[in-house]
């Protein structure tokens, strides 16, 4: 094989013709013995000798006279069918102005973001397990089981019981881009396998975590855009300066829905219905509200509120009517969290959804001792959508589950 | 028997022993809640959109419906007639349920017609057709101004916005979808 090409196209704007170059790329278009190669930065013609095939990838040596590179296109690979392939990944991430590979690029300069944030905090990155014994007793979320695993695992569908082990264990601040597994989730908002930045601080409630949530978001903008903080949203911009509003379960269903949260209650599937169809759209739409005050039938790991027992100390934020995070002041009593565990096993027992296992040593790190901490899950998928004003979250991944 | 998982943009379903087509569907669900379908639902017997969110795994029933290709007769009374061009069957459909179909019906035409439970319930048109001018003031010789239109009476009754140059006698093409001139057909 020949010599690896020593520069990326780009380079040619700051050569003087005429100059000898040798670049790599893919043949992109074809016209007569003018091949058009492109790598990632750029493209250019190319007058060969004898032109390569189309969707060849090549090494093209010879000199640049300023418009085009006359010379020789040395084929490296060529495509055996048919070029670009219908439904094909070059397709696929090129398209557009090469939109999907520009988001991929974007993702990835939000994740130096997030990571740049914690670590000028010292919160310590972490790695937990995705197969676990118990991937949660939530009673609506259902988690993909591990084929042939004895005893049973599980894919994660959030590294909660693991990262809070890791304060039991000592570490006090601790954050994770976690990739998460939730069965038959699948939408604008939903792919089934998605990635969740979750992150931990002991010696904190809920008005910390939220704080973390405020101000890195508008790191995560300001990273991305210039040093602005309006990001595009969902169709009109919103701008994530904080601080941002806050505003109770009561108070949103009293305000988007006229109705009192305590009337709704006992029936829980009007609670959610309430919630998706009249509330949720209507949050955050200039600005990013946080809802707390969750009611405490709904608290999962939080634990109680200290100001009402009726309420926890959950919450959850809203931009642009998307639900971005699910943050607590931590349960971490654990008589009360294994009373939780019972009733969520025989709930989800009753609704013929497997109740996964009690997982004893979560169990046992809270009997041990966690300090009072809080915590957030983030969507990073869903932020990163917001970030770039894509519709889906499966528009910021490379592969989302339609294209495996 | 079908459920939420079905519920995709075409998908045509019962309610109330009424069919539904789904315009759109979305997925919704709250982190810790339960999961919905919010669609917008188009009732195929009157056209009318609703808002109706289902809960994830609710059981949702088939609609029998079917489209078929047809040619459309004749006129009989208030009733007109086509042909179902595979199995040669004739269908009576009436003026009301062809609205304002009515003006795109030429003799020999194809037309698909929507059945519901073996029943007509509406039929769609070819997206063109082409109309004959039977009425139009004179145009102007020599206004080539393409803002200024003027109402011509095609063969069918079809009133439409035309271009002054438009005479009586000419071949217009019409988009059905939206009742709009296209552009006169050369002949």
């Amino acid at each position: 094989m020949s010599e690896s090409p020593r520069y990326p196209i780009d380079i040619l704007q700051r050569l003087r013709p005429p100059a000898p170059v040798k670049l790599g790329g893919r043949v992109v278009a074809l016209e007569g013995s003018t091949a058009t190669v492109e790598d990632i930065t750029a493209s250019v013609p190319v007058e060969c000798d004898a032109p390569p095939p189309l969707g060849a990838w090549v090494v093209a040596t010879g000199e640049w006279n300023g418009v085009a590179v006359v010379g020789h296109c040395e084929v490296l690979t060529a495509p055996t069918g048919a070029f670009p392939k219908e439904d094909g990944d070059w397709p696929a991430f090129q398209r557009e102005g090469a939109q999907r590979m520009q988001r991929l690029r974007a993702r990835a300069r939000a994740r130096r973001a997030v990571r740049d944030f914690f670590d000028d905090r010292a919160f310590l990155e972490v790695e937990t397990p995705a197969a676990v014994p118990s991937p949660g007793l939530d009673l609506h979320l259902d988690a993909f089981p591990v084929a042939g695993e004895n005893p049973p695992r599980w894919l994660i569908t959030s590294p909660e019981y693991q990262m809070k082990r890791l304060l039991a264990g000592g570490a006090p601040r601790i954050y994770q881009l976690a990739r998460c597994w939730r069965r038959g989730e699948l939408g604008a908002l939903h792919e089934p396998e998605f990635t969740m930045l979750e992150w931990y601080r002991a010696f904190a409630s809920s008005t910390e975590v939220m704080r973390d949530t405020e101000h890195l978001v508008a790191h995560v903008a300001r990273t991305m855009l210039d040093g602005s903080t309006v990001i595009p949203g969902r169709g009109s911009p919103v701008d994530v300066a904080p601080p941002w509003q806050r505003m109770t379960v009561d108070e949103a269903f009293r305000v988007y829905a006229d109705v009192a949260v305590d009337d709704v209650l006992p029936d829980e599937e009007r609670f959610f219905r309430i919630l998706v169809e009249q509330v949720e759209p209507q949050l955050g739409r200039m600005r990013p509200i946080f809802l707390t005050h969750w009611p405490a039938s709904m608290a999962s790991l939080a634990r109680l509120h200290p100001d009402d027992p009726t309420r926890c100390d959950r919450f959850e934020a809203y931009v642009a009517g998307v639900e971005l995070c699910n943050g607590f002041g931590e349960l971490v009593d654990p008589v009360e969290q294994r009373r939780r565990f019972e009733a969520d096993q025989k709930r989800r027992e009753s609704e013929g959804r497997i109740a996964y296992p009690i997982d004893e040593r979560f169990l046992g790190a809270l009997e041990e001792g966690v300090p009072p901490s809080g915590g957030n899950a983030l969507g990073f998928d869903r932020l990163v959508m917001l970030l770039l004003g894509a519709e889906t979250i499966g528009d910021v991944m490379a592969f989302p589950s339609e294209r495996l | 028997m079908a459920d939420t998982t079905d519920l995709k943009k075409g998908f045509k379903m019962l309610i109330d022993r009424t069919p539904f087509v789904v315009v759109e569907s979305q997925f919704v669900k709250p982190g810790k809640g339960q999961a919905f379908f919010r669609t917008k639902l188009k009732n195929m017997m009157t056209g009318a959109v609703l808002d109706r969110t289902f809960k994830s795994g609710e059981k949702l029933e088939k609609a029998d419906t079917e489209e078929r290709e047809m040619q459309y007769l004749y006129k009989e009374g208030d009733q007109f007639v086509f042909m179902d061009n595979e199995t040669y069957d004739q269908m009576r459909i009436g003026e009301e349920l062809l609205a304002e179909n009515i003006h795109y019906l030429l003799d020999n035409m194809n037309i698909d017609v929507m059945l519901f439970e073996g029943r007509p319930i509406g039929v769609t048109p070819p997206n063109f057709v082409e109309l004959e001018v039977t009425e139009t003031e004179p145009g102007f010789k020599g206004d080539t101004s393409s803002n200024t239109t003027k109402p011509a009476t095609c063969s069918t009754g079809l009133v439409v916005n035309v271009p002054l140059f438009v005479e009586v006698g000419d071949k217009l093409k019409i988009d059905t979808r939206t009742a709009d001139y296209v552009e006169r057909v050369k002949s």
